[in-house]
């Protein structure tokens, strides 16, 4: 065999091999249907951001029914956190991390509703519901207007106030 | 004997003084270790000598005698937030912890899982999707490795300008150390193929709220494992049962527990614990984003504020040092808040991002000393004292409680008083 052969038929093995790859292969092919319910991570772009939308004032009333036992009337806090207000950040190193004074990205509101609120029923609410009280609780920190609907073309563009905040420790492990 | 001069202030003993043995070494300690003579009653056989003893149980646990080694808790009766369980460092030796004494750290509860039931699925840029059963992981090469877990915001109390009166449970149990087994990360992602656009991939728990977490793509093909074991046995439920993200040297929130899912993507998450939680505020307002690496740290679990010096005389300092960034190279301690320093025996093995036992011999004259250790690792980086940390990371405006966390990622020295008394208390030197 030439060696051109030989390169040829070592490359040919490689492909097969390489699509079954090395190891035990006991992982079973699943699609992104199947993956659907679990696929929740919400990125700064929206990208993932589902069908739906809500108000704030829609939100108004889900929150005092749902939220507000835990996070106060009006989202002034109680045994949680407040979801409304926030200090200078240089007020201490210690200043209490807010949405208004500290999240980069609306898109975690989002998303952090949707996977973890209420915390005794996550996952529970519609992503309507989802729409609205992220919407209500930006429209309380005066974030968005009082009527903005947030849906999956308008929460992305929400600017949060102390995106450009924040300062990679070690930008090389990046 | 020469091994028993002091080496630095106080009566640091030389380290080695006590390794090499001997009838003249003994001899030489008599003068401070060996109470005078036995007791002047006789010996007798006490009751347990007498009979025999209780039944050997199925899973054994330590003697009732020990009740009180256990973890301290932040929210004993589960109200709704999170629960903080903090490892005894001063009731526990060697680099071990005993898995029911592992930190955890669950925000809401620790799931309970059926291992029959769970799934891991991974997804998005990748060639093939692929979905895990336990029983398909379990039939996968394993791997073992020593790691410690610590927790992005242990240590938090000594951010406060006073020193916090605390344990050294309380101020830095919130990380531990065991011998994972599992499999590693790069072994299934060689299964699902990688697509060159991803730089990320997004983790994500079972358990209520489907914690998560991005993790650049370099760590989980270099030492990341979808751990299995821990310590030899399946998981501890709050340590992630049946399988979690263990990504050795990086800050515990991210070595995502109960893990079901991780997405390969382009660009983070930004979720709620990288972008809100793991943020440590700076003095000028802004704040560090992706810290992930905990950093070359050390302090003395021997003696620690709770356990008394009872004599002047002998004793052994000793310590726990670790870095995220690999081994521990030296540890020095000082008696005499940073005047001078003793180089600490370590206890070998030195592993990688483990915990690594430190002693030194100390004969302590009964009068008042400062208690420190600094730990530096192979790859040259030292432990800041708290002067320095505090000066770049500033310190709390308020006095926090002991549980509070008023910033994240301190790794500056710890300082313990000794009293005439023979009491050890938390001050700043």
């Amino acid at each position: 065999m030439s060696t051109h052969k030989l390169t040829a038929a070592l490359s040919i093995f490689a492909v097969n091999f390489g699509c079954l790859a090395a190891g035990p292969n006991l992982g079973k092919p699943i699609d992104a249907a199947e993956i659907a319910a679990w696929d929740i991570s919400i990125p700064p772009d929206g990208t993932g951001l589902p069908p739906g939308s809500g108000t704030p004032a829609q939100g108004a009333s889900i929150y005092a029914q749902k939220c507000a036992a835990c996070h106060g009337e009006n989202g002034k806090g109680a045994a949680n956190a407040a979801v409304v207000g926030g200090a200078a950040l240089t007020n201490g190193i210690d200043t209490v991390k807010t949405i208004a004074n500290f999240w980069p990205y609306s898109t975690t509101l989002f998303d952090f509703i949707r996977r973890a609120m209420p915390y005794q029923q996550p996952r529970t609410l519609t992503n309507d519901e989802v729409y609205a009280l992220t919407a209500y609780i930006l429209a309380l920190n005066k974030l968005i207007g009082e009527n903005e609907a947030m849906n999956a073309q308008t929460l992305p563009k929400v600017k949060m106030p102390n995106r450009d905040g924040f300062i990679p420790r070690f930008p090389d492990k990046l | 004997m020469k091994n028993l001069e002091a080496v630095a202030g106080n009566g640091l003993l030389d380290r080695r003084a006590f390794l090499r043995g001997g009838a003249a070494l003994a001899a030489a300690m008599t003068g401070y270790t060996l109470a005078g003579p036995a007791s002047a009653e006789p010996l007798a056989d006490d009751p347990w000598s007498r009979a025999p003893g209780t039944n050997v149980p199925a899973y054994g646990v330590p003697s009732r005698f020990e009740k009180s080694v256990v973890r301290t808790l932040s929210n004993p009766n589960g109200e709704p937030r999170t629960q903080h369980g903090r490892t005894p460092h001063h009731l526990l030796q060697g680099t071990y912890t005993p898995n029911g004494l592992h930190f955890v750290i669950s925000h809401a509860g620790d799931a309970d899982i059926d291992p029959e039931k769970h799934r891991l699925v991974i997804h998005g840029l990748v060639k093939r999707p692929l979905l895990f059963t336990l029983d398909a992981l379990a039939r996968y090469p394993m791997v073992s490795r020593m790691t410690f877990v610590e927790c992005g915001g242990n240590s938090a109390p000594l951010f406060s300008r006073e020193p916090i009166q605390a344990s050294v449970q309380a101020l830095h149990g919130l990380a531990s150390c065991a011998e994972w087994t599992g499999v590693a990360l790069s072994a299934l992602l060689e299964e699902t193929g990688v697509d060159p656009k991803a730089k990320w991939l997004v983790a994500e728990g079972a358990d209520a709220p489907a914690l998560s977490r991005s993790v650049p793509l370099a760590k989980a093909l270099d030492d990341a494992m979808i751990a299995l074991y821990q310590n030899g046995e399946r998981l501890m439920p709050g340590n992630g049962y049946p399988m979690r993200l263990l990504l050795p040297g990086w800050e515990g929130n991210m070595n995502v527990k109960w893990l079901r899912r991780l997405k390969l993507v382009e660009a983070p998450a930004m979720s709620y614990y990288e972008s809100r939680t793991y943020a440590p505020i700076l003095p000028n307002g802004k704040a560090y984003q992706f810290y992930f690496l905990q950093e070359v740290k050390s302090f003395i679990t021997h003696p620690s504020p709770g356990l008394m010096l009872k004599a002047p005389g002998f004793y052994e300092i000793s310590g726990i040092a670790y870095s995220g960034n690999g081994r521990i190279s030296k540890v020095m301690v000082s008696a005499d808040g940073g005047q001078s320093w003793a180089q600490a025996a370590l206890h070998e093995p030195v592993l990688s991002k483990a915990f690594t036992r430190f002693r030194v011999p100390w004969n302590w004259n009964g009068g008042p000393a400062v208690l420190q250790s600094r730990a530096w690792d192979e790859a040259g980086n030292v432990q800041p004292t708290r002067a320095q940390i505090i000066a770049v990371r500033g310190q709390a405006a308020k006095v926090p409680r002991v549980t509070a966390f008023p910033s994240q990622h301190y790794n500056g020295v710890t300082s313990w008083a000794i009293s005439s008394a023979g009491a050890v208390s938390h001050v700043y030197a």
